[in-house]
């Protein structure tokens, strides 16, 4: 199962806002991270990709005024898909540390 | 909208409803809002809108589609199901399926013999690729205080248009008549009809060569010949390159073979083509007209130029001719010269006082009207048997509705069945018109072939399919459509006013339409019958007319008269100028002495031989007939009666005149005044005439033979035929009956009589079918009344007009709405004539005692059935 750029960057952006992860909030935080503004349609486009290959799951949540009284459709990062991003940063980190003059910087 | 609300744009939420799919809409929505809430905190409102705007569009993505745009084709099985019940429908009712494509396909088949009659008017000449910018030389002449509209032209207005006005043209050709030659040599002749035409008429014409060079007609000795002229002179070899003369006089080479022009085309009869020089060099009267203003004889073409209109040229070219005659002396007519386009000749010649006053184009809407009108009254016929029959269906609507189909599906199922029958009557209409396209072309006097290769042609038809579908299928469409469940479960839509009304509205639209075509086909026919019951003023019977065509022929009068007479053949024999069905020739400058100076006569002239009045048995009303004795008589005159009163005599026998004839001013004397004779339009007034005798034989062109009665005329003609070969033997002997010349004076109206018969005919047809399943309907909606009213004592007869009297009414309604319309158009028809009936009263009557007599009939056999029907059937059941 292939991951495409705006996919992995859309699941990692689901993986890091936990339990808050929703159409609004993960539009937010990729332009914040990415300074890129992806339309709704593309983000959406996405994670039903991103479901339907089963790396995320959704549940629904509890209708809010500012939506017009519309539930919200939470997303949450699955077991396969949290494996999936972990083979990509391996891949990419091994790719990394043989690169000369790239310094590779990890937070704890 | 000043104040912007502070909601998101209400249209771009519809248009995502629209298109989004159903399970996405919520979020999708929801996420949307959020994200406009945010941006209009952020920035502004306006800029949250755009926002929005922006979102929505980009949101358009194959991913969020609704099936329906994605794959249209899960309908299928909706449709598979439309078709399937569609053909249940049909099948199980039989005789209102027969009604309704019976009478579909006939209106449609009408339809399309019409469509193909119009395109065939409307695409005359269209064989010559310039067609557009191709004119006749015309002119308009003002000749005290009228304005006449003539072909003939003279000489040099060829030259003049060519060198003073040669700006606006293309090319200018001057040509002789198209008229019968022999063509051949001293062993076969054969008779075809061309003209002498300057060098640049077969390009102009555009003419398709099979062989040579179109261009040939700069060499004096050429001539171009059509392939089927060819094909009779040489059969099989190759023509080109062959000595041939014309008239067995002129010789020329054939330098050229052209495609057969079709019958789509006024130059249909141009067998050949021979240059002009070699007429003007080789005919003195010809020559010696090079520069005469005053003889107009000729006919010239002209195409002109790229970017030019036809009415700016006629501006300018109107000058022409008044330019060089204004300065001739005593000349009275004022001389305008037009271009008659050549997209105009077929449709548009008549002109009335200079003004173009139409022509056959009147034809092309009349049947163009009747065709859209026998189409109305099949769609008519379509939704009063589907409404009235929807009637039936309510519970049907009802449970589908019930059980879950919306309204456009049910919308969807009625134009489907509608769709279907207009396909199975449109096959059944082409199957027809291929059936009836031969007899067609008889009766409207034209070859037809159905355009296959024309992409209008399916175009039209598949418009033609998908509009009468609509048409026919909307209204019961709605309608049914429109019920409301528990009504139309419960049953109570029974009577709904309005479909009544409709109905019966519709009823009358359709009888107002036969009715009329009625009224107007006995008005055609009245008219057709009164003018060829008009006397002819001469006796046609046995009269053949043979045109001296050869040499061989002139000048043989007494040898030919002996044979022929000897033999018993022919009871007596003349010579004319003019043929007895036309005139050739009308000449002005009559002088006399009582005339009124500002009155400059014009009348037509016949020069005959001594014998033509006892050969054609005219009828002298006062004075004398020429004799052959009197030598004076070479100075004499017959005139008709019209003469006599344009003349203003009292006294005409007796009454001398001068005329300039052949070069000098003679003075003729009246001896006698004939009845007025037919020569042209039997629907026109006969002009004035006069009759000169021509003792010189000069000017005299064709042979009149009154055959012997008693002998069968297919043994007289053979006779003769033998007598003239015996005489010129390679000429092929060519005559024409003049009575039958004189009966095509009325072919154009026979055919519009016949065509409006046979339509009026189909419209009634189409119209009853209608009322046949209306009034079964009724009856059938009213069988339980009927037996109710049958058990109280009812008679048969009561129960007859308790049905049948609401139609009577209607069919009165529609007569009375029928006949002004009638009266209207045949007023305006009979106006084109001068010999002309008044309106025959007695036709409404006809047509109102005809239209209830077919109503009662059709309406009858099915009250009559309803009534007839034992009570006891009828409300046993429920």
């Amino acid at each position: 199962m292939k991951l495409g750029g705006f996919e992995e960057l859309v699941l990692l952006a689901i993986g890091s806002l936990g339990d808050d992860a929703y159409g609004v909030t993960i539009k937010e935080i990729l332009k914040e991270k990415t300074g890129k503004n992806p339309s709704v349609g593309a983000l959406h486009s996405a994670l039903y990709r991103l479901e339907e290959k089963e790396f995320v799951k959704t549940r629904e949540g509890g209708a809010t005024a500012e939506r017009g009284g519309r539930r919200k459709k939470y997303y949450q990062l699955t077991a396969y898909g949290l494996k999936m991003l972990q083979e990509t940063n391996e891949l990419r980190m091994s790719f990394a540390q043989n690169i000369p003059g790239l310094s590779i910087k990890t937070q704890e | 909208m000043n104040q912007q609300s502070n909601i998101p744009p209400k249209l771009a939420q519809r248009l995502l409803q629209w298109f989004l799919k159903d399970e996405l809409l919520e979020e999708v929505l929801g996420d949307l809002d959020e994200k406009f809430d945010l941006e209009k905190e952020t920035y502004s409102l306006s800029k949250a809108r755009r926002n929005y705007w922006y979102q929505v569009i980009k949101y358009i993505r194959p991913f969020a589609m609704r099936g329906s745009f994605n794959h249209p084709l899960k309908n299928l099985i909706m449709i598979k199901n439309y078709f399937k019940i569609g053909f249940r429908r049909l099948k199980r009712n039989k005789v209102y399926s027969a009604l309704n494509i019976g009478g579909l396909s006939v209106g449609l088949a009408v339809v399309m013999l019409i469509g193909l009659w119009l395109f065939h008017e409307l695409t005359f000449d269209d064989y010559h690729a310039n067609h557009d910018k191709l004119a006749r030389v015309m002119q308009h002449k003002t000749r005290d205080g009228i304005k006449i509209t003539r072909r003939p032209l003279p000489f040099p207005v060829g030259r003049e248009l060519r060198e003073v006005y040669g700006d606006n043209f293309e090319t200018v050709v001057m040509s002789s008549w198209t008229w019968g030659h022999v063509l051949g040599d001293e062993d076969k002749g054969v008779l075809k009809t061309g003209a002498f035409m300057e060098s640049e008429a077969p390009q102009m014409l555009s003419l398709r060569m099979v062989a040579g060079d179109m261009n040939a007609l700069t060499q004096q000795n050429s001539i171009l010949l059509s392939r089927s002229s060819a094909q009779a002179l040489f059969g099989g070899e190759d023509p080109i390159g062959k000595s041939i003369k014309i008239d067995n006089d002129w010789n020329v080479v054939i330098k050229g073979v052209y495609e057969d022009i079709p019958t789509s085309s006024s130059f249909n009869s141009l067998e050949f083509i021979a240059p002009w020089d070699l007429y003007v060099s080789n005919t003195e009267w010809v020559k010696a007209s090079r520069n005469e203003w005053d003889n107009s004889s000729f006919t010239a073409f002209a195409q002109i130029k790229e970017g030019l209109t036809m009415e700016e040229v006629n501006e300018r070219i109107r000058p022409a001719i008044s330019a060089h005659t204004d300065q001739y002396e005593g000349w009275s007519d004022k001389n305008e010269v037009f271009l008659h386009a050549m997209n105009d000749w077929h449709l548009r010649n008549n002109w009335e006082n200079g003004v173009q006053t139409g022509g056959a184009i009147q034809y092309v809407w009349l049947f163009g009207g009747i065709g859209v009108f026998v189409l109305i009254l099949a769609c008519i016929n379509f939704m009063n048997l589907s409404t009235a029959q929807s009637l039936k269906r309510f519970r049907e609507v009802g449970i589908r509705k019930a059980i879950g189909s919306v309204r456009k599906q049910l919308i969807n199922q009625f134009l489907t069945e509608s769709f279907l029958l207009v396909c199975l009557s449109f096959l059944v209409s082409l199957a027809l018109v291929l059936l009836v396209l031969p007899q067609f072309g008889v009766l409207a006097g034209k070859q037809f072939e159905i355009p296959y290769q024309e992409p209008l042609l399916w175009l039209i038809s598949l418009a033609v399919i998908v509009l009468t579908s609509l048409l026919a299928g909307l209204y019961p469409a709605f309608y049914l459509s429109g019920f409301q469940v528990v009504k139309a479960l419960k049953g109570s839509i029974f009577h709904s006013n309005s479909s009544k009304y409709l109905r019966r509205g519709l009823v009358v639209v359709q009888f107002v339409i036969s009715v009329a075509l009625i009224i107007g086909t006995i008005a055609v026919r009245d008219q057709i019958q009164f003018t060829q019951s008009r006397p002819m003023g001469y006796n046609g019977d046995n009269l053949i007319s043979v045109s001296m065509v050869s040499d061989d022929y002139r000048g043989k009068k007494e040898y030919l008269e002996t044979q022929l007479k000897d033999a018993r053949i022919i009871e007596s024999m003349a010579m004319t100028s003019s043929p007895m069905t036309t005139l050739n020739s009308t000449v002005g400058g009559f002088e006399w002495e009582s005339k009124d100076p500002n009155f400059h006569p014009h009348m037509a002239t016949n020069w005959v031989s001594a014998e033509f009045g006892s050969t054609v048995g005219w009828n002298i009303f006062e004075g004398r007939d020429f004799s052959k004795e009197l030598v004076t008589d070479s100075s004499s005159v017959v005139i008709n009666q019209a003469a006599v009163t344009y003349m203003g005599l009292e006294h005409p026998v007796g009454q001398e005149f001068t005329l300039w004839v052949r070069n000098s001013y003679r003075t003729f004397k009246i001896i006698g005044v004939t009845r007025n004779i037919i020569r042209e339009s039997p629907y026109s007034q006969v002009r004035p005439m006069v009759y000169f005798l021509d003792t010189e034989e000069t000017e005299l062109e064709y042979y009149l033979l009154k055959l012997n009665p008693e002998l069968p005329s297919q043994e007289a003609i053979a006779s003769t035929t033998q007598v003239f070969e015996q005489l010129a033997p390679n000429v092929p002997f060519d005559y024409q009956f003049v009575d039958d010349r004189y009966a095509q004076k009325f072919e154009a109206e026979v055919k519009v009589g016949k065509l409006s018969g046979v339509f009026a005919g189909l419209a009634i047809m189409i119209s009853c079918l209608g009322l046949f399943g209306l009034a079964s309907y009724m009856a059938e909606q009213r069988t339980k009344e009927i037996g109710i009213r049958k058990v109280l004592g009812a008679s048969i007869l009561t129960l007859w007009k308790l049905l049948s009297s609401e139609f009577i009414l209607l069919i009165v309604l529609s007569c009375a709405l029928a006949i002004p319309i009638a009266y209207y158009f045949i007023n305006d028809w009979l106006a084109n004539y001068e010999y002309r009936i008044d309106i025959p009263w007695y036709s409404f009557l006809l047509a109102i005692v005809g239209a209830l007599v077919i109503t009662l009939i059709t309406v009858s056999f099915q009250s009559v059935k309803a009534a007839l029907v034992n009570p006891v059937k009828s409300l046993r059941s429920e």
